[in-house]
């Protein structure tokens, strides 16, 4: 029998959010209190949006106040769900809000030249995160949330999963890691929500990966799941760094392998520099581990927004070792990355060339084709395709 | 109660005076002759200079039921206003009528006066603690709410007349020229004084810098001053220059920025001689500053001239030869007033040449893209600048109005704002007809007002996220349910004045339950 008699959840004034302060009583009925910085105009909307999450938990004596700063129906439904879950145990998935955008099953093959991060906490920032044009959105349980939020933002993300529109991105939950009291809970709450992609932290080993598949497909099995949910394992230890080959190879569900700086250089006790010459062996060990298991590699983030020019040439450098995206904390910084990624009309136009030579040669039943002095043989014809199938998916071959 | 063009419900009669209905954007043509000053000799002005308030006070007839004016240059860190009110109800008066072009929060303690009947009513202009004031109820007559353009108009057609001007000059002679250029109070344009210096019985200049004459440029011109006078501070500097002018962080308002100068761009707009635009203040203007200052760099291209209110960016583009000139309106950052005192092409303007309908011309309509925020648009994109959805009236007109007469009117705003619709049904209160908006920007989709059919023309083949006002009013109302309407009383609280003088709209007072 739980004890706690009230609990809090949601970020007070934060705008977009609210916070709920709950009671157990035993008598008396549900009363439900709400003050709002808009005033009476939506008291009514966020009383029902409240009870109805009350009376999905089957909860029919309480307290509640609802202190509003503008937060959406399934936030406010969150909010008091999460107060709820730390006051009751709650059997089956809870309240799960009325679903309201249209997902298909996850892709293995896309673009995932940009990754946008977003704390799985804040739901202002959370419900525009599709509106920027990055590739992924990461909604994030790890480290941008508290030890204290982690039920919260698990209940917020879940419902923003079910709500918001991220129009066609990929859709990744980055989890906590196996090892904490947290993993397992985030996974029984986010792959039957219509998640395309797991990002799991602090991946060493293949133990590491198949700990996590093991729990998703016990999960989609149960729910009778159609399709295969994601993994994206994040490499940010030495330990993970020498073990790249076998963490990307270790399931069938691993699409890329991301690397972490941040935890990377403190593991092998260095300073961050601009420049990234600490990481510089580790990035390409990890490039090298997921081109042998033939996925992609997906570089750290770039942490200073305000610098441009850096952020440029770390994404120069991150395509030159061979990643195919970069992770990015702000939505300012998808543009530059994209254009880093994006082939230049110059590419574009030799590798049609190529593949016309090729092609060419072999209608001649030739194996081998020449431009001007240069030979064209495969491993060239497969990098000119490869060219070609990226700006024909960002249609850069439109009218052709 | 007659209905204008809107549809809107007008009294024919208020406190007295006769209304005339909004009867289309550009239905008014003017006609009668302007009002004027009292003729004066210069023998009885040899000598302006009053060492204090008093003494100034003391040479003016005063009486109940007088209108005294102020211009808002000094913002939010005027000590004008609030210093000459209370003057003025300490010698006893009463229902004064309060002329400012625009309030600000700083001048919450007036709230006290309107209560004690000082003050009856605001002409002009009333945001935040004192629009509060008047949607309760608490004003003794209707206030009136005009644009800045507006209010030139009302002053020199005589709608508006002014007994006593207060003229807050940073800069100041003992003959009255003066300019906000410099000085501790400095807050560079000074436009909105003029009407003011020119049609006002009594002009009184204050200052916090007494310089030698002549002091030059003579924004206003000391013919038109009756008194000058010492006092010790106009203002807080810290609070004149008001913190709107800083790059917004918001990924949102920065989207909205970008597509609103994708949209000038994709529109052709650049690429025609001629090309000019007005941005003022704020998170979105800002924004659409900066990705426009990058697109004219990469493509090459300049502005004949910007319409400011000027900031630290639009001077940047000035400098870097990006915009020919500033035509400015008000000064937002120190970098605008110290470019408008050391840049000759960085011009002071005021409102009887760039915003007044009832002139030979301004360059309102030569401008080619304004761009403007609102509380609310609906689906008729009659746009609501005045009160939020509660029906809290806290915002002046500004010169929203009068920038509506550019060849592309954007309204730059998020769909939401914390959980309230800014697209909705119907306005809660028309500040501007939805003839004269030409496109809404959003986060989520741009609309263009179907009778622009040059402009959807324009666009016609471009990557813009273009959609309907009706599906952006869709998708906001499914996102956040459909809010609860404000409840009004009979009582008309406020005008809303079109630029011509006739009236759109009607403020209503807001039923507090609390008032029982």
């Amino acid at each position: 029998m739980n004890n706690v008699l009230e609990a809090r959840a949601g970020r007070e004034g934060k705008k977009g959010d609210c916070s709920v302060h709950l009671v157990r009583t035993d008598s008396g009925g549900v009363s439900i209190e709400v003050a709002s910085t808009a005033g009476d105009m939506f008291a009514e909307n966020i009383r029902a949006d409240a009870k109805r999450a009350l009376d999905c938990l089957g909860i029919e004596h309480c307290r509640l106040a609802v202190d509003d700063a503008g937060a959406l129906d399934y936030v406010i439904q969150a909010r008091v769900e999460a107060a709820a879950r730390r006051l009751w145990p709650v059997e089956g998935p809870g309240c799960l809000p009325v679903t309201r955008v249209e997902y298909g099953p996850p892709r293995r093959e896309r673009l995932r030249r940009t990754r946008l991060y977003m704390p799985g906490n804040n739901p202002d920032l959370m419900r525009n995160g599709g509106l920027f044009g990055a590739d992924c959105v990461i909604l994030d349980l790890e480290d941008s949330v508290s030890p204290a939020e982690k039920d919260a933002a698990r209940v917020l993300v879940r419902n923003t999963l079910l709500c918001v529109d991220y129009f066609g991105c990929e859709r990744i939950v980055r989890i906590n890691p196996l090892s904490t009291e947290y993993g397992e809970a985030d996974l029984e709450m986010i792959v039957p929500c219509g998640v395309d992609t797991i990002l799991i932290p602090k991946c060493e080993s293949a133990g590491d990966v198949r700990g996590v598949e093991e729990i998703v497909s016990r999960i989609e099995k149960e729910h009778g799941i159609g399709h295969e949910v994601l993994l994206m394992p994040l490499i940010e230890t030495a330990r993970g760094v020498l073990g790249a080959f076998e963490v990307a190879g270790a399931s069938e569900r691993v699409v890329a392998l991301c690397f972490g700086a941040e935890d990377f250089t403190a593991d092998i006790g260095a300073e961050r520099t601009r420049e990234g010459t600490e990481s510089f062996t580790a990035r390409s060990l990890i490039v090298l581990g997921a081109k042998a298991a033939g996925i992609q590699a997906i570089d750290t983030v770039f942490s200073d927004i305000a610098d441009e020019e850096g952020l440029v040439a770390s994404t120069e450098e991150a395509m030159a070792l061979g990643f195919e995206g970069k992770g990015v904390i702000h939505p300012a910084q998808i543009a530059p990355v994209h254009k880093v990624f994006t082939p230049s009309p110059e590419r574009i136009e030799y590798a049609k060339k190529v593949v016309a030579a090729i092609e060419k040669a072999r209608s001649e039943g030739s194996g081998v084709a020449t431009i001007g002095s240069k030979m064209i043989d495969a491993p060239i014809e497969a990098r000119a395709r490869k060219i070609l199938r990226l700006a024909e998916a960002l249609g850069l071959l439109a009218g052709e | 109660m007659i209905r204008n063009a809107l549809g809107r419900s007008i009294p024919e009669e208020i406190d007295g005076r006769k209304l005339r209905p909004f009867e289309g954007a550009h239905a008014g043509h003017g006609g009668g002759r302007t009002a004027g000053a009292p003729i004066r000799a210069s023998v009885d002005y040899t000598d302006k200079l009053r060492s204090s308030l008093d003494e100034v006070l003391d040479d003016i007839a005063l009486r109940d039921g007088m209108t005294v004016s102020f211009h808002h240059h000094l913002r939010n860190g005027d000590n004008v206003v609030n210093m000459v009110v209370d003057k003025l109800a300490e010698r006893g008066l009463k229902d004064l009528t309060l002329a400012p072009s625009a309030l600000f929060p700083v001048h919450e303690p007036l709230i006290r006066h309107i209560e004690s009947g000082v003050i009856s009513h605001v002409e002009g202009s009333m945001n935040g603690p004192v629009g509060r004031a008047c949607s309760l109820g608490r004003m003794k007559r209707t206030c009136v709410l005009r644009s800045h353009g507006g209010r030139y108009r009302a002053i020199q057609d005589g709608d508006l007349h002014v007994d006593v001007a207060f003229i807050a000059a940073p800069a100041a002679d003992a003959f009255g020229n003066c300019n906000g250029h410099s000085g501790p109070s400095a807050c560079g344009v000074m436009g909105y004084a003029l009407a003011d210096s020119l049609y006002a019985d009594h002009v009184v200049v204050l200052t916090d810098n007494l310089m030698p004459f002549p002091v030059h440029p003579w924004v206003i011109r000391g013919g038109h001053v009756d008194h000058v006078c010492v006092v010790d501070r106009l203002g807080d500097p810290s609070q004149i220059i008001s913190g709107t002018t800083v790059m917004t962080r918001s990924p949102t308002r920065q989207l909205i920025g970008e597509y609103a100068a994708r949209l000038v761009r994709d529109a052709g707009l650049l690429d025609e001689p001629g090309f000019s635009f007005q941005a003022g203040a704020g998170g979105v203007p800002l924004a659409f500053l900066n990705y426009l200052g990058g697109i004219m760099r990469a493509k090459g291209v300049t502005a004949s001239f910007a319409r400011g209110g000027s900031n630290a960016y639009l001077v940047r583009m000035l400098e870097e030869g990006l915009v020919g000139y500033i035509l400015d309106g008000q000064c937002f950052d120190l970098e605008g007033v110290r470019s408008l005192r050391e840049n000759p092409r960085h011009l002071e303007t005021d409102p009887f040449t760039s915003y007044c309908y009832h002139t030979k011309g301004n360059f309102a309509p030569m401008v080619k893209v304004g761009i403007l925020g609102a509380t609310e648009i609906d689906v008729d994109f009659n746009v609501n600048v005045n009160t939020h959805s509660d029906g809290w009236l806290l915002h002046g007109i500004g010169g929203f109005t009068d920038v509506t007469d550019s060849y592309m009117t954007i309204i730059a705003a998020p769909l939401l704002r914390g959980r309230l619709p800014v697209i909705v049904d119907s306005v809660t209160t028309v500040t501007a007809p939805g003839e004269v908006i030409d496109v809404l920007v959003t986060e989520r989709g741009i609309a263009v007002n179907p009778a622009r059919e040059d402009i959807l023309r324009r666009l016609e083949g471009t990557d813009l996220p273009l959609t309907s006002i009706q599906e952006l009013r869709r998708m906001a109302a499914e996102t956040v349910g459909e809010p609860a309407k404000p409840q009004f009383e009979e009582r008309i609280v406020a005008l809303i004045e079109w630029r011509d003088g006739t009236v759109i709209d009607v403020v209503r007072q807001l039923k507090q339950e609390a008032q029982g």
